[in-house]
């Protein structure tokens, strides 16, 4: 048996409310390729930021043990000290740099006073040999494709003297040909004794390069499989993942289900920057009066883009298609005229996009429909109090008095804010883009009931959600989304997370072999 | 735990307060050192007439450092421009006064609104495109005044109407009723007492119809407290000017403006607007938002204001000249900040930079009564400006001085 490099015993962290490590423990051997896999929010990355000293010693529980010896890391550095490089979903690469000054920032070479340029390009262009990158390290980094970034991070992870190596997503943004190419490239670190740690949703690449696999499912370690030994087909695999029991975490909804209300007819939008990019390809979608109706996908498969760009195009450039609510052709070009046409969008990222943190419970209440408690211009203050403390009241919003500020209250009553005000605007259709996210499980179970009391009101609620259970468990009907495309519909009694993953993946696979 | 309550809103009140506090001290300290020469009436008086233009750009800065911690570089050299193109105007080609003045808002305004394209529609930094307007007015007041300075002749007029000069005063219309030379202002009294009566009156009436409909209200003896101290300055103020001359006209003109920026900014939509696009743009946006049309609003009115406190500038001097407004806009950003405005944008308040203002108008004249060194002035009004945002910055954190690396 090999030498074993790396042992993480009984990590638990917690974070406000939420537990979202939960006694779990790794065992990497040098020398290997070791898959972490899980559904979003299963605990991957926060596993690897405890690693990385992200998370610094004290404030998680349990023991890292690396090369023999625990460690306790405070921060990055003592982490990269020892070999252990993380790079991260989201490349942290300074565009205006070159690719030799990137590689090392925050390591610069020669002396403190006096940065030795001839070294830097030097050595960064012999790291750009090593991953097979033929740039030269003076380029700049916004002048290479994001896939070429990809490997200048790993470049820059060997320039640190990586023995261990943590990749967090790294094939999420490259097409086919550059991820197998980098999959191939970590294979000959392999060879050459390079150990890492991959963290991916494409079970195919994983079943490709990993010999082990850890599974974590709500941040427990559930298995680890060994490519060795066990079957590690992705059917295998999902089952890992997914196989939890179904409780009564979702109330019970009486379906009245009406008329179709909203009818989006081959959809399409393109990158806000790189304006050749595809990021919607022809979605068609319809949705009923009453009906709870799910968008299922994973991270990146361009839900979100899809929903704001409905929402008065305030994601993307060059949109075509057809909007129809209640019968009618729709034009939005603004949020405003969203809104007066009565939809809704409840932001994924509540504190980046929904919430004026810097504000009050009230002031965020009424912010998107002023006009409802303004009369020409001048807020009725009175009114405004009245209705925020309706609000706070309807959702059970824990907060001493609705003067308090938004940015002092939990992520659940945050989100119960972020909902009163969107339904303060009164709108027939609700696009709600991950409304549970980091949220604790009762402050979940409340926003589950007002979903289903919005949906028998009559109104259309759109469930944008990573989490599979959560759509099996509330909607009537799943779309899936991949790629920026629609693979998949179900009524929910034929839904599964086992065909929502066929789904997926039978995409993806078709495009490798089309 | 009852305690430990109590200390977190003694913290509360202190965070709330702290520059009202530090006002109240300065005076107190500065009643010290000066011997009590700063209550005097005159210098009271003479507070607000010199510190008019202060009020009045800091009124309007107020709004720009609202939209996101954006600054106005340019107030200093448009208010010198304005002023240069009225005096011109006035004393050079002998065009009627109020003509005059609709012309400088005119001209104010055009600035501020093409200062204002560029930043909210085009979207330029605010800091280069009011720099450029900061070097291009201060250049182009050089311009219209051939370097050199104007006098205002029209001394009836406009500058009785903006001045903050030696006759510059509501007339004691009441005092004459009454009989000859009475030696305390009557006008000045009446119209305090009526302030006095009327906030104490409106606060009343809002607190009942606020406990009718049940909601919340301050408690009884705090409140007592705020209205018992706001009124006995009020009335002390009022006591001050009236033993002095009397009102100055531009103390009603700073008024207005107080008035009208601080029901604006709590009380309408579009002030509303500005705190939402400081806290947070993207947010304000998906809200349904014209975020585009806050920025300029703010500019534009920026420039409005600025005119404004054009003329206050040369109705106070009774000329023009290329080396007015030099600073001005510091004043004003200063003001704001030692009044508790966010650096970061999306909070302060109109109040709160008048207190900003005063404060750094009070440290002044203070200073100038001691016989303080000009130059040390500077450095005093440098570290009260610092020392201000310092306790607010780290105030918010929780009082921990170093931020987390």
């Amino acid at each position: 048996m090999a030498k074993i490099l790396l042992e993480m015993q009984n990590i638990t962290k917690l974070f406000p409310g939420v537990k979202a490590l939960d006694n779990v423990n790794l065992q990497v051997e040098e020398g290997e390729i070791h898959a972490l896999v899980g559904e979003n929010g299963a605990g991957k990355s926060t596993l690897m930021n405890v690693l990385s000293g992200i998370y610094p010693y004290g404030t998680y529980e349990g023991k890292i043990i690396y090369n023999g010896q625990e460690c306790k890391f405070t921060n990055i550095k003592d982490s990269e000290a020892l070999g252990i490089v993380i790079i991260h979903q989201e490349l942290a690469l300074i565009p205006y740099m070159t690719i030799g000054e990137n590689m090392f920032l925050g390591n610069e070479q020669g002396r403190s006073w006096k940065i030795d340029w001839a070294e830097t390009y030097g050595k960064s262009d012999e790291y750009l040999r090593t991953v097979g990158l033929k740039e030269s390290s003076r380029t700049l980094i916004k002048d290479i494709g994001v896939g070429k970034q990809q490997l200048v991070e790993i470049a820059k992870a060997l320039a640190k003297n990586a023995k261990l190596l943590i990749l967090d997503e790294p094939t999420s943004s490259l097409n086919e040909n550059e991820s197998k190419d980098l999959l191939d490239l970590l294979l000959k670190f392999k060879q050459e004794g390079l150990t890492s740690i991959i963290i991916s949703h494409k079970l195919n690449e994983i079943s490709y390069v990993a010999d082990k696999i850890t599974v974590i499912r709500d941040g427990s370690t559930i298995e680890t499989l060994d490519k060795e030994k066990d079957d590690i087909s992705e059917a295998r695999i999902i089952k890992g993942m997914v196989g939890r029991e179904l409780s009564d975490r979702f109330p019970k909804r009486e379906k009245n289900i009406g008329d179709i209300c909203l009818e989006v007819i081959d959809w399409n939008a393109y990158h806000p920057i790189y304006s050749d990019k595809k990021i919607i390809d022809h979605v068609s979608i319809n949705a009923r009066k009453g009906e709870i109706l799910g968008i299922s996908g994973l991270q990146g498969a361009g839900r979100t883009e899809f929903a704001m760009s409905v929402f008065g195009k305030s994601y993307g450039e060059k949109i075509s298609g057809t909007l129809i609510k209640d019968g009618e052709k729709l034009k939005l070009n603004s949020v405003q005229e969203a809104i007066k046409n009565k939809i809704a969008y409840v932001t994924e990222d509540r504190k980046g996009n929904g919430l004026i943190l810097s504000n009050s419970i009230k002031f965020n209440t009424t912010l998107a429909n002023l006009s409802g408690v303004s009369k020409n211009g001048i807020i009725n203050k009175d009114n405004e109090y009245a209705v925020a403390v309706e609000y706070k009241e309807k959702l059970k919003t824990k907060c001493p008095t609705v003067e308090q500020n938004v940015g002092n209250l939990s992520g659940g009553n945050q989100q119960k804010v972020l909902l009163a005000k969107w339904m303060f605007a009164d709108p027939d259709i609700l696009i709600l883009d991950e409304p549970t996210r980091g949220i604790d499980v009762g402050a979940k179970y409340e926003i589950y009931c007002i979903m289903n009391q919005l949906a028998s009101e009559g109104k259309t609620v759109i469930m944008i959600s990573s989490e599979m259970p959560e759509l099996l468990g509330m909607c009537d009907r799943i779309y899936v989304m991949n790629e920026g495309r629609i693979v998949g519909e179900m009524p929910i009694e034929e839904a599964t997370q086992e065909s929502i993953m066929a789904c997926i993946l039978q995409s993806d696979n078709a495009e490798i072999t089309a | 735990m009852e305690k430990k309550n109590d200390s977190a809103k003694v913290i509360e009140f202190i965070k709330k307060y702290a520059m009202v506090i530090v006002l109240a001290l300065v005076l107190i300290f500065f009643s010290i050192t000066t011997g009590g020469k700063i209550l005097l009436p005159n210098n009271i008086s003479n507070i607000i007439s010199q510190n008019a233009y202060v009020f009045v750009l800091a009124t309007g800065m107020l709004l720009c450092i609202l939209t996101g911690g954006n600054i106005d570089l340019s107030v200093g050299s448009v208010v010198c421009f304005v002023g240069a193109v009225g005096a011109t105007l006035m004393t050079s080609i002998g065009i009627p006064w109020p003509v005059s003045v609709l012309i400088m808002f005119s001209v104010g305004l055009l600035i501020g609104a093409t200062q204002a394209f560029w930043i909210a529609y085009v979207r330029i930094p605010p800091f280069i495109v009011t720099l450029a307007g900061m070097l291009i007015f201060r250049g182009l007041s050089n311009v219209v005044l051939n370097g050199l300075t104007v006098t205002i002749t029209d001394k009836v007029g406009f500058i009785k109407f903006f001045g903050g000069g030696a006759d510059c005063y509501v007339p004691d219309f009441l005092g004459k009723l009454l009989g000859e030379e009475p030696s305390v202002n009557i006008t000045c009294l009446v119209v305090g007492f009526i302030a006095v009566v009327a906030f104490i009156a409106f606060e009343i009436a809002g607190r009942l119809k606020r406990v009718k409909k049940g909601y919340e209200v301050d408690k009884m003896i705090p409140w007592i407290i705020k209205l018992v101290l706001i009124s006995s300055v009020v009335v002390a103020l009022t006591v001050l000017l009236a033993l002095f001359k009397g009102i100055p006209s531009v103390l009603i003109i700073v008024m207005i403006v107080i008035g009208i920026y601080t029901y604006i900014t709590s009380n309408t939509t579009t002030g509303r607007y500005f705190y939402a696009v400081g806290g947070n743009e993207k947010a304000t946006r998906l809200s349904g938002i014209n975020t585009n049309k806050t920025f300029f609003l703010a500019y534009t009115n920026m420039g409005f204001l600025a005119a404004l406190a054009g003329m206050i500038t040369i109705a106070r001097m009774t000329s023009a000249q290329p080396t007015y407004g030099q600073n001005y806009e510091m004043d004003a950003i200063a003001s704001c900040f030692i009044g508790g405005a966010s650096a970061y944008g999306g909070i302060g308040t109109v109040p709160g930079a008048i207190i900003g203002a005063t404060l750094m108008g009070v440290i002044n004249l203070g200073m100038l009564i001691m016989g303080v060194d000009q130059n040390m002035q500077k450095v005093v009004k440098g570290l009260v400006l610092l020392a201000a945002v310092i306790f607010d910055v780290v105030s918010k954190r929780g009082f921990k001085l170093i931020a987390k690396n």
